[in-house]
């Protein structure tokens, strides 16, 4: 009796623990479901009955929306790309060398608050006439993915065998060789883990692309910040928008939580 | 040539080799190192000379010195601005911590669908923070929103939320606790899973309850972890923007605005670059100061 009333406590806090989480995003999608007279409805209305599609529609018919999709696709894919390319390399390179001192610098990128790096950046885009594309808030978004790539990759390098590399450059391999045959090859989980974490930061950001963003270059969460500012009370499109916005990157964590939670514990990454 | 002096030879040569190749390593670290040089380390050095500067966009600039910092010491919008960033601070490290701790005892249980409760535990953190800001506007409108609702179901009066003076950073670090407390859960989990066993086993031998194994046992061990975390936290909570850029902008009036807020508007509002900069200096050095003291906190704890 008292081991099955534990249980059932047991079991409670748990789903207190998650209910939270669980609530936050239903509630979401309930409000993206539901006409605006149930949304501004008091008692609110719960269950979207019937549930609609409108609000979708709504969104999707601005075609603007789309565009700022494609536009943070392109942005996370290549910040995303380009950390990759030059963060495994130095990932390596600082665990081949034990440069903790590097790997210190790193950290620092970590503390620094996004908003300190926008000032110069802003100023030297603008100088190059480089504001009005997508390039200034691809460049920034490095800021966020190359540290967590090279932050991954050091701890996971470091967490291989050394003797395969070893007996490569023994048999007349260079240490490119090594590398790119050997190591990496050993090192995709890795490499993995940086890919879902520098992409998932990359798309939540918002910081660098509100201040860098000309009205064709937004990325979609600052799209979704300036429906709210223009449209104040149409609950049903913007939350819908919300959701649309969120999605990809609730799918991923779904997808790959092992991974996820693997390169967040490594280093305690996050975005700037 | 004998096969002995070919075998040292070859020795040697790999020695050499390997020694040689600890500097040819450099060239895998060059390229990254000249992306951070450029994105990174650069605006560092920009922002402390733009500092100097009374700059205001679009007007010439004009050499000031220190003028800035000293127009600082005595702004008073600025100073409230920084009492409100260690207050908004402070509540949102101790709840995640708290709430944190509570959660990663109840994931190192063993327990049916622990694997899918974990993962729906740890989807705010990875959530987009401007989407689910949103959402949280909504909830909190004082007329319409749920959770004046939710307060009137449970017989407590309803909260203005963001749009009071009093309650906006306690609201705002409701939103920030829903967000962050999973990645504390994270860290520390990571350490529940990697204390030793013996003291437990000695502990149950002895007869000792919950309360104190946790107590004399858990809590002492997790110590570094829970120091770790404390650091991730506090640098995190310092530069929060996002969601109180997004939920309240810095009000009703300046209410919210935290050092981070103000930057934004000094910055990229009224374009006072020069000043804005002296901001950013105090701002980072304060992070700093208060990362460099908690890993200095985090050597002392260390078993």
């Amino acid at each position: 009796m008292k081991r099955l009333l534990s249980r059932i406590g047991f079991a409670l806090s748990v789903l207190l623990l998650i209910s939270p989480a669980i609530l936050i995003f239903l509630w979401m999608l309930s409000l993206s479901l539901k006409n605006e007279l149930d949304n501004t409805a008091f008692p609110p209305v719960f269950i979207p009955s019937p549930p609609t599609l409108d609000n979708y529609a709504e969104v999707f018919a601005r075609n603007d929306f789309l565009l700022y999709a494609w536009n943070s696709v392109i942005v996370s894919f290549s910040a995303t790309f380009i950390a990759l390319l030059l963060g495994v390399p130095a990932g390596y390179g600082i665990a081949k060398m034990r440069a903790t001192r590097l790997a210190g610098l790193i950290l620092i990128a970590r503390i620094t608050p996004g908003l300190s790096y926008l000032i110069p950046l802003f100023l030297m885009f603008q100088w190059l006439g480089l504001t009005g594309t997508l390039a200034p808030i691809i460049i920034t978004h490095l800021v966020i993915t190359l540290p967590i790539v090279v932050w991954v990759m050091i701890s996971f390098f470091e967490g291989l065998p050394g003797e395969l590399e070893e007996a490569a450059l023994v048999d007349g391999a260079t240490i490119w060789q090594a590398f790119r045959h050997v190591a990496m090859p050993l090192a995709r989980p890795g490499i993995t883990v940086a890919c879902i974490l520098s992409f998932i930061f990359s798309w939540n950001n918002f910081i660098f692309a509100v201040v860098l963003a000309g009205r064709e270059t937004r990325t979609l969460p600052v799209a979704v910040n300036n429906m709210l500012t223009f449209e104040q009370i149409s609950w049903g499109p913007l939350s819908a928008a919300a959701l649309l916005v969120t999605a990809p990157v609730l799918l991923l964590t779904l997808l790959a939580q092992k991974q996820i939670v693997a390169g967040l514990t490594a280093g305690g990454v996050k975005g700037a | 040539m004998s096969s002995a002096t070919a075998l040292e030879q070859a020795a040697a040569t790999t020695e050499r080799r390997r020694r040689n190749y600890a500097r040819h390593y450099m060239w895998f670290v060059v390229p990254a190192a000249v992306a951070v040089l450029g994105t990174i380390l650069f605006p560092w050095v920009f922002t402390l000379y733009v500092s100097a500067f009374d700059w205001r966009l679009g007007s010439p600039r004009e050499f000031v010195g220190f003028a800035n910092y000293t127009k600082l010491f005595t702004d008073e919008r600025f100073g409230f601005a920084l009492l409100r960033t260690l207050y908004y601070t402070a509540l949102s490290v101790v709840f995640p911590l708290i709430l944190g701790l509570a959660a990663a005892l109840i994931f190192n249980q063993k327990f049916p669908l622990r694997g899918l409760a974990r993962t729906i535990f740890i989807l705010p953190m990875m959530a987009t923070p401007v989407a689910v800001a949103l959402v949280w506007t909504m909830m909190f409108h004082p007329q319409l929103g749920v959770l004046n609702w939710l307060l009137q179901q449970v017989g407590i009066p309803p909260s203005m939320w963001v749009y009071h003076a009093d309650s906006v950073i306690p609201t705002l670090v409701l939103v920030e606790v829903w967000h962050w407390t999973p990645l504390v859960m994270l860290l520390l989990l990571g350490g529940l899973a990697a204390l030793p066993i013996d003291p437990y086993e000695a502990a149950k031998i002895d007869g000792a309850t919950p309360l104190q194994v946790f107590r004399y046992i858990t809590l002492p061990l997790l110590a570094p972890y829970l120091v770790v975390a404390l650091i991730i936290r506090t640098i995190d909570a310092l530069k929060a923007f996002d969601t109180i850029y997004v939920i309240t902008q810095g009000g009703p009036g300046s209410a919210s605005e935290t050092i981070n807020i103000y930057l934004y508007l000094q910055a990229f509002a009224f374009y006072n670059m020069g000043y804005a900069s002296a901001v950013v200096v105090v701002f980072f050095a304060l992070i700093l100061t208060l990362a460099a003291l908690l890993m200095w906190t985090r050597e002392r704890v260390k078993p």
